[in-house]
């Protein structure tokens, strides 16, 4: 993976989720405690300011200082939780990689990693209703990985909306979890959209 | 510090944090140690990883750390904290399933009498049943 695409990548993320930042904490004020879009913001605006120094690095340490920096910098649960992840998906990434196979096997060590962080399952409306599918979808072969990963990420974020929530702030309300998004789902969409955006070009 | 289990609260507040920690100075007394934590990397409500590695460090022994934390963030970001700094630490460092506030009384009620980490962690969960 070249240096510029890692650059691009690195970018995009930044922008998605500063750009969307509001949506997150208006989602997660309706059913959290209303700080995952400023968490988010302090988290990636911290890669940003090392963007140049993280993407020096082979893709595997750049993976793992990122998630390191979202662990450090956020303070809520979203730092141990995308930074377990980023970190896990960058142990497992030992060569650039440079096929979907490969991209799959790193993500799926993310996945691990935040099933185990957050004593979580999909079905819990997690970030984990979008992440589990966005793994299955490219976990196997398939004609447009990047457009699969998409859609998954896009019916997985919609089907969160139903959920009730048993995990994290928003098990407090109970019944009346059902019927919003989970911001946590929102925000991995904006990630996976992001990377299969660029990737295809299109970003 | 090195007789009895330390004691090391994790609050969202910083205000919540230094309260439990007075709390627990003034019923169970000074023998033993007491740190706490609050806040996010900027002072807002929130827990900051590098801030509870200072406070377990603060208080780290070998007869080990009990972990009281507050809201779903603490706790993440607290077993994240001990995971990262598992080659520093003498003895072993727990996060109670308690109450912030009553398990840190608790806590420190049973460490000061000169208990191991296992036994301060159950009378802290003790709470819960």
């Amino acid at each position: 993976m070249a240096p510029e695409l890692m650059r691009a990548i690195c970018d995009e993320v930044v922008t998605r989720i500063l750009a969307n930042a509001d949506e997150l904490t208006d989602l997660d004020q309706a059913i959290g405690d209303g700080d995952h879009g400023i968490n988010m913001k302090r988290g990636f605006e911290a890669i940003a300011a090392q963007a140049e120094e993280i993407c020096g690095l082979p893709p595997g340490a750049a993976l793992q200082k990122a998630g390191m920096t979202l662990v450090m910098k956020i303070g809520g649960a979203s730092g141990p939780l995308y930074g377990s992840m980023f970190i896990a998906m960058g142990k497992a990434m030992t060569a650039p990689p440079d096929s979907q196979e490969d991209l799959a096997a790193s993500l799926a060590e993310g996945v691990e990693a935040v099933k185990k962080r957050g004593k979580s399952q999909a079905g819990e409306k997690t970030m984990l209703d979008v992440m589990v599918p966005v793994l299955a979808a490219i976990d196997q072969p398939t004609d447009d990985p990047l457009n699969a990963a998409r859609q998954a990420a896009d019916r997985g974020l919609e089907a969160t909306k139903d959920m009730l929530a048993t995990k994290g702030r928003a098990s407090f309300l109970g019944e009346r979890s059902i019927g919003h998004l989970d911001p946590g789902a929102r925000s991995s969409a904006l990630l996976v959209h992001a990377v299969c955006d660029v990737l295809e070009g299109r970003a | 510090m090195s007789e009895h289990v330390a004691i090391v609260i994790v609050s969202h507040s910083p205000d919540v944090a230094k309260g439990a920690a007075d709390m627990v100075r003034q019923m169970v007394g000074s023998e033993v140690s007491v740190a706490w934590c609050g806040g996010d990397p900027t002072g807002q409500l929130g827990t900051d990883v590098a801030a509870i590695q200072a406070a377990i460090r603060s208080v780290n022994g070998p007869m080990g750390v009990a972990v009281l934390v507050d809201l779903g963030g603490a706790e993440t970001n607290s077993e994240m904290a001990i995971e990262m700094m598992a080659d520093e630490l003498q003895g072993g460092v727990v996060i109670c399933n308690a109450p912030i506030v009553e398990g840190a009384v608790m806590a420190a009620t049973e460490a000061a009498g000169g208990a191991a980490l296992d036994a301060v962690r159950a009378t802290a969960e003790e709470f819960l049943s």
